[in-house]
């Protein structure tokens, strides 16, 4: 299972639509690393809204690979945490504070593209 | 009366059954989106934890009544290495994977009652309640 990343002109976006495992996670985190290498992209957009569930190692992989990403130059955005999920996360003692987030993809989109003009 | 149902837990797929297996069980009694979010959450660092320490064991799932409350218990046990000082586990920040894990005090935030017996060399079992609201 792999997860598919899609380009928008210097963006990447992805919508996380499958029960992540954890090869599925690593092997997402190498492909985005890749794709970020092959595209030149600037901006990288994770949506969580189908996703119910972050535990302890999902949250590792993907606070990993918003720091991998801005050692390559890219700067990544989570967007659409569930309630349930945020609930969770902070339950477990995960904060994801370095992590830039949006509501949803739109106010994704506007942040990256501040950040990026900014 | 309740029908326990189990998953063997040997690799990381394992986590992935274990916490459907959770989530269809809390989805059927009638758990709130968030409810179901903390049992398939706890189930999945259990099963991390087994997978983890021990190599092998088992996450199992049942309804519970108690007087007029109903709710839904997880049994995670293994027949690993065991936990040598109960306390330090417990406590917030622990970590002998590295950070791999968020850990049981984590677990024990995200549901109502939590229990614990763990014998050097023999194994821990574990479990785990959440009562319907």
């Amino acid at each position: 299972m792999r997860v598919p990343i899609l380009k928008l002109h210097e963006y990447l976006l992805i919508s996380i639509q499958v029960e992540l495992d954890d090869k599925t996670a690593l092997q997402f985190q190498e492909d985005l690393l890749s794709k970020i290498h092959d595209t030149s992209a600037k901006g990288i957009v994770i949506d969580l809204t189908s996703v119910d569930m972050v535990d302890s190692f999902i949250a590792k992989v993907l606070g990993d690979v918003v720091k991998m990403s801005n050692l390559m130059g890219a700067r990544v955005v989570l967007t659409g945490i569930q309630p349930p999920v945020a609930i969770t996360l902070i339950d477990l003692g995960i904060n994801m504070r370095d992590v830039p987030t949006a509501l949803d993809l739109e106010q994704g989109l506007d942040k990256l593209q501040q950040d990026l003009e900014g | 009366m309740a029908v326990q149902s189990c998953v063997d837990v040997r690799n990381e797929w394992d986590i992935v059954s274990a916490r459907q297996l959770g989530r269809d069980l809390a989805k059927d009694l009638g758990f709130s989106s968030v409810d179901q979010a903390r049992i398939t959450t706890a189930i999945s660092e259990l099963a991390r934890n087994i997978y983890l320490y021990a190599g092998n064991g088992r996450i199992c799932v049942e309804p519970i009544e108690e007087g007029n409350r109903r709710g839904l218990r997880i049994i995670a046990n293994d027949t690993g290495p065991g936990i040598q000082d109960i306390r330090k586990v417990m406590e917030d920040g622990y970590t002998t994977s590295g950070g791999l894990g968020a850990g049981l005090p984590g677990v024990k935030r995200l549901m109502d009652e939590f229990a614990i017996h763990s014998t050097v060399d023999v194994g821990t079992e574990i479990h785990i309640t959440k009562w319907l609201r």
